[in-house]
């Protein structure tokens, strides 16, 4: 995972380069909770576009990192979500809490 | 040996959380002489990458044990048997239902059966608690049409 902070739009983005299993997810967890408390953004963007396989897991990590950024006030949005991904997302009701942004592709 | 199956394959493999993609892309490569779409191996890869993650944090509780896969080729379907000889599931019924989950602290989303029976055409699960979980996937791959479309593609492109 690559994390990117914009000051000026407070806004983090995390570029997820690794497929998202149980196994990934444990160290994805830590890595993303460490940026998001260093900074406290606004807002912070998942990055899906190199993510070529996500099961359940992935959901548990969205839906944790979710929470831990609202209660700092913050939001989350998710970009370049492939077909298979939005499949696992729209399943869960994940799509209800939290958008897919398909115009921006940063 | 002779099988009675077109083809079979089983794999055996210590629970470890690094093998979770070894499993799926196994049986991927191993479902792929059905000439499947990418769509159908997506939903195979997640299916097993589920019930496999299932076996290690539920079934040994991130204890060492062996997950067995075996996989079968008959006529078109692919048949995917996962099991472990773990703790077992207790209530089988209330397992599956989406968003339960025994493990809410692990951030476990109780997605994992629900997307195993969405991906593929059936599912069972047989448990015996402190003997084990055996789960069965069943997912057909057409054949005729897929072929029936590149013969179609050819002609365009000609």
């Amino acid at each position: 995972m690559e994390s990117n902070y914009l000051k000026e739009d407070k806004t983090l983005v995390l570029k997820i380069t690794e497929e998202l299993d149980h196994h990934m997810v444990e160290k994805l967890r830590r890595k993303a909770d460490y940026e998001i408390e260093r900074h406290i953004p606004r807002k912070v963007i998942f990055d899906f576009n190199q993510v070529s396989f996500m099961d359940s897991a992935g959901i548990g990590l969205i839906l944790g990192r979710y929470k831990n950024i609202s209660i700092l006030g913050g939001q989350l949005e998710l970009i370049n979500v492939n077909e298979q991904v939005e499949k696992i997302l729209n399943m869960s009701g994940v799509l209800k809490l939290i958008k897919i942004n398909k115009e921006e592709c940063a | 040996m002779v099988s009675k199956y077109d083809n079979e394959m089983k794999l055996e493999f210590l629970s470890k959380s690094s093998n979770e993609a070894f499993a799926r892309i196994a049986v991927a490569a191993f479902a792929s002489q059905l000439d499947p779409t990418i769509e159908e191996i997506a939903d195979i890869k997640t299916a097993v990458s589920e019930a496999v993650t299932n076996c290690i944090i539920h079934g040994y509780e991130n204890t060492q044990g062996i997950v067995k896969v075996h996989c079968i080729i008959k006529n078109n379907q692919l048949i995917i048997e996962i099991s472990d000889t773990g703790v077992g599931i207790e209530d089988v019924n209330m397992a599956k239902e989406p968003l339960y989950t025994s493990k809410p602290n692990l951030e476990r989303s109780g997605m994992g059966f629900t997307i195993m029976q969405s991906f593929m055409d059936e599912l069972n699960v047989e448990s015996v608690v402190n003997l084990g979980t055996k789960v069965t996937m069943k997912k057909t791959i057409k054949q005729s049409l897929k072929g029936e479309d590149n013969q179609n593609n050819i002609c365009i492109t000609a």
